[in-house]
């Protein structure tokens, strides 16, 4: 174990989440809070782990129907149709833009899927208490953290759409069902990706070494 | 390490605060995966229980079909949509799996109707325009069944009558379809009251049959006693009373039609049942006719030429119609090895009953014979007639003929034989052969004879005027001729003595002068003498003054 490898823990210290303060842990006492600003002081974010396989179940199950369900209707002059993200991916690359088409299926398909399937990865490595690899885990974590946000694309181009094309009679743009529950996913992934403590993926090795 | 050396900053770390409230139990998270079951279970049941009920339906073409974007319209509103258009195993059909909404699922039943909209022009009137802009789309009629069905067959031409315009269908049995496309109107006392919803021929080719729509309220004028007629085009007929033209108006002029009415005097008769049969008339005049459902046949031999007499020429007695021909046949008799031409007739004895008194009880049939029989014995004949000299159409007369030859109706034989009289012609031609005879027995030669004599005097006079008329041509005009020369002569000789010029003239004119110039010296003398009546004497005396 090098030096740099030391923790908080390992001293017997724990930073406040709320104003950075140091404190001493007693020993033998669980609850604790911060003898400066009088914030919850824990070691770990509280039930890390309960908490994102919370969110990421969640997030699995309005999955489908966000899928499943038509994202917008489209009534015109010539007709109604509606569709689904997946339809809608499948018609701009019938239709020739299929760069659109593949903007609009990584970002809408391929991203949170990328991001649940991660997030479930990294939950099951910490429950399975792996040690390897965690360097790699944690920049992982990093990059769900970053995309985050950019998922909400498909709902901003829905929501634009309708507020944009409302020309009664000749054509006009609903939401569907699905852009809540793709909105849903979106924030229940983020919620789960803030849920979780990166510092877990940590802790198998440092147990190992203690 | 950390603590051994720089020590007293560490040393310095305040204590934790031991906490005494206990934080809210972690297991609330899982409300959130909880919730989140429990909308996306509501949105996969609000689904299932929102999506209707899968149909296909099948098309000879899906012309103007798209999948995913053909509506399935019932009054307008959308009840359904096109998921996907397919051939059928055979390819000879496409089939179009619609997926509709949840209320229509119970009136999908198998009598419900599917037919694909597009524009149509048509029966004077234009429909479906738009879908000219919206494409097609596959508009439904509803059913009255009550079984459900999940397959259907649709309709490749548009119906004309749709479920829910009440009112009732008729069948018409015609000859032939004229012009009564579907969609032709049906017309009552000149008002259109339905159409024609289809026109087909009968399987065994004898004929069309149409089945025609009659709408609410009209249909309640059609009763079992209803004429239907063909009301196409203009009829024109010519009779003594006139050209007549006859039309239902522009429109069954340019559409065609079809009529009906009650023939009038009949009875009020209760309404007409849904898919009575009646007959298409081709005319008004045809359909108004009495029905003759009692009819009598017989066969007829006649001796004359045939000739101008058809299949449906009449028969009158009287002039008035009692029954038709009805086929006109060659056969050989067995016994005389001879052609005979056998005429079959229908008789209407309903016709002459309509004409006697009412109150009277119909006969029986052998009260019909016997009287029949009575009418024979007294003379009653069928005779060939002409009933226009111009185009030689015959008919046939019943009549009765008190010198006839006696005959008897032979009841037994099928259709029985009804004596005939020779007709007008075989009579005319009687007459012409008298005649013929008559003037044979002429002394036609004596009579030439005696005109020969006569001519031949005639002759000899004219020749003895002639000799008369060369005589006075030789003798007279030459004398004749002398006389005028002298004439004429005297005549010049006369003219140039008066003439202006003359010598007789000239000398007259100098005598004249002459003359008044001796008047002159007379009136000059006698003023002398007043003057000087002495100058008589002693001379002329000097004027010296």
């Amino acid at each position: 174990m090098s030096e740099s490898d030391v923790t908080a823990s390992q001293l017997g210290l724990c930073t406040c989440h709320g104003c950075g303060g140091l404190s001493e842990l007693i020993p033998g006492v669980h609850e604790m809070r911060c003898r400066r600003c009088g914030a919850a002081l824990h070691l770990r974010k509280p039930d890390s782990i309960a908490r994102t396989w919370a969110f990421l179940i969640a997030a699995y199950i309005l999955y489908v129907p966000a899928n499943v369900l038509p994202m917008m209707r489209t009534g015109s002059l010539f007709g109604a149709q509606s569709d689904t993200i997946m339809s809608g991916v499948v018609y701009l690359w019938h239709s020739g833009s299929w760069h659109i088409a593949l903007v609009v299926f990584i970002a809408s398909i391929v991203v949170p899927l990328a991001k649940m399937f991660s997030l479930t990865y990294l939950l099951i490595s910490v429950q399975l208490g792996w040690t390897t690899r965690s360097l790699e885990r944690t920049k992982l974590y990093r990059i769900l953290e970053f995309v985050g946000p950019w998922s909400m694309l498909d709902v901003f181009v829905v929501m634009i759409l309708v507020a944009l094309v409302q020309l009664k009679g000749l054509a006009s743009i609903q939401p569907g069902l699905a852009v809540a529950a793709f909105g849903a996913v979106v924030v229940l992934t983020m919620f789960a990706a803030m849920a979780f403590d990166p510092r877990l993926l940590w802790e198998p090795k440092e147990r190992q070494h203690v | 390490m950390y603590k051994d050396s720089p020590g007293s900053v560490l040393e310095d770390i305040p204590s934790a605060v031991a906490k005494t409230k206990r934080k809210s139990s972690p297991q609330l998270i899982w409300l959130i995966p909880i919730v989140a079951v429990l909308i996306g279970g509501w949105l996969a049941v609000k689904t299932i229980l929102d999506k209707g009920p899968t149909i296909t339906i099948t098309f000879e073409t899906a012309e103007g079909i798209e999948a995913g974007k053909t509506k399935v319209k019932y009054k307008d509103i959308d009840i359904g949509e096109v998921k996907s258009v397919e051939f059928a195993k055979d390819l000879e059909h496409v089939v179009l799996t619609a997926e509709m909404n949840k209320g229509v699922a119970p009136h999908l039943v198998e009598d419900v109707r599917f037919w694909i909209v597009k524009p149509r022009i048509s029966g004077g009137q234009v429909s479906g325009i738009g879908t000219l802009f919206s494409g097609s789309y596959i508009e439904m009629d509803r059913g009255k069944s009550s079984t459900r069905r999940e397959a259907f067959v649709g309709l490749e031409v548009e119906p004309v009558v749709t479920g829910d315009v009440p009112g009732r269908m008729f069948v018409l049995q015609g000859k032939d379809l004229g012009s009564h496309a579907v969609g032709t109107p049906v017309l009552f006392r000149r008002i259109k009251v339905g159409k024609v919803a289809v026109n087909e021929l009968n399987q065994d080719g004898s004929g069309i049959t149409l089945k025609i729509f009659v709408e609410s309220p009209y249909d309640k004028f059609v009763n079992s006693n209803s004429r239907f007629w063909d009301v196409s085009g203009i009829d024109i007929t010519a009779d003594s009373s006139g050209v007549k033209i006859n039309s239902e108006g522009l429109m069954a002029i340019l559409l065609g039609g079809i009529a009906f009415e009650a023939p009038t005097g009949t009875r009020t008769l209760p309404e007409a049942d849904p898919d009575t049969a009646f007959t298409l008339f081709p005319d008004r005049a045809a359909a108004m006719k009495q029905p003759d459902r009692e009819t009598l046949a017989f066969t007829m031999y006649f001796k004359e030429s045939l000739r101008g007499l058809t299949v449906g020429a009449p028969v009158e007695l009287n002039g008035v119609g009692v029954g038709e021909v009805r086929n006109i046949m060659t056969d050989v008799d067995p016994k005389t090895n001879e052609f005979r031409f056998p005429v079959e007739v229908a008789l209407f004895p309903g016709r002459l009953r309509a004409m006697s008194r009412e109150g009277v009880a119909d006969p029986t049939p052998a009260e019909q014979k016997a009287r029949i029989d009575n009418y024979i014995e007294s003379g009653l004949r069928a005779q060939l007639k002409t009933g226009s000299l111009l185009t030689g159409q015959m008919y046939i007369g019943i009549d009765l003929f008190p010198q006839a030859t006696p005959a008897k109706i032979d009841w037994t034989k099928s259709p029985p034989v009804f004596p005939t009289q020779p007709g007008m012609m075989v009579e005319l031609q009687a007459t012409l052969m008298n005649i013929s005879k008559k003037l044979e027995d002429m002394p036609i030669g004596q009579i030439s004879a005696d005109l020969r004599t006569a001519l031949q005097s005639l002759n000899r006079t004219l020749v003895g005027a002639e000799q008369m008329v060369k005589r006075m041509d030789k003798e007279v005009a030459p004398a004749a001729k002398s006389a005028l020369d002298d004439a004429r002569r005297l005549l010049d000789t006369a003219n140039q003595t008066l003439a202006s010029d003359a010598p007789l003239q000239q000398d007259l004119r100098t005598s004249l002068r002459e003359l008044s110039r001796a008047a002159e010296s007379l009136r000059e003398l006698t003023g002398l003498l007043e003057r000087q009546p002495e100058s008589l004497i002693r001379g002329k005396k000097e004027t010296k003054r």
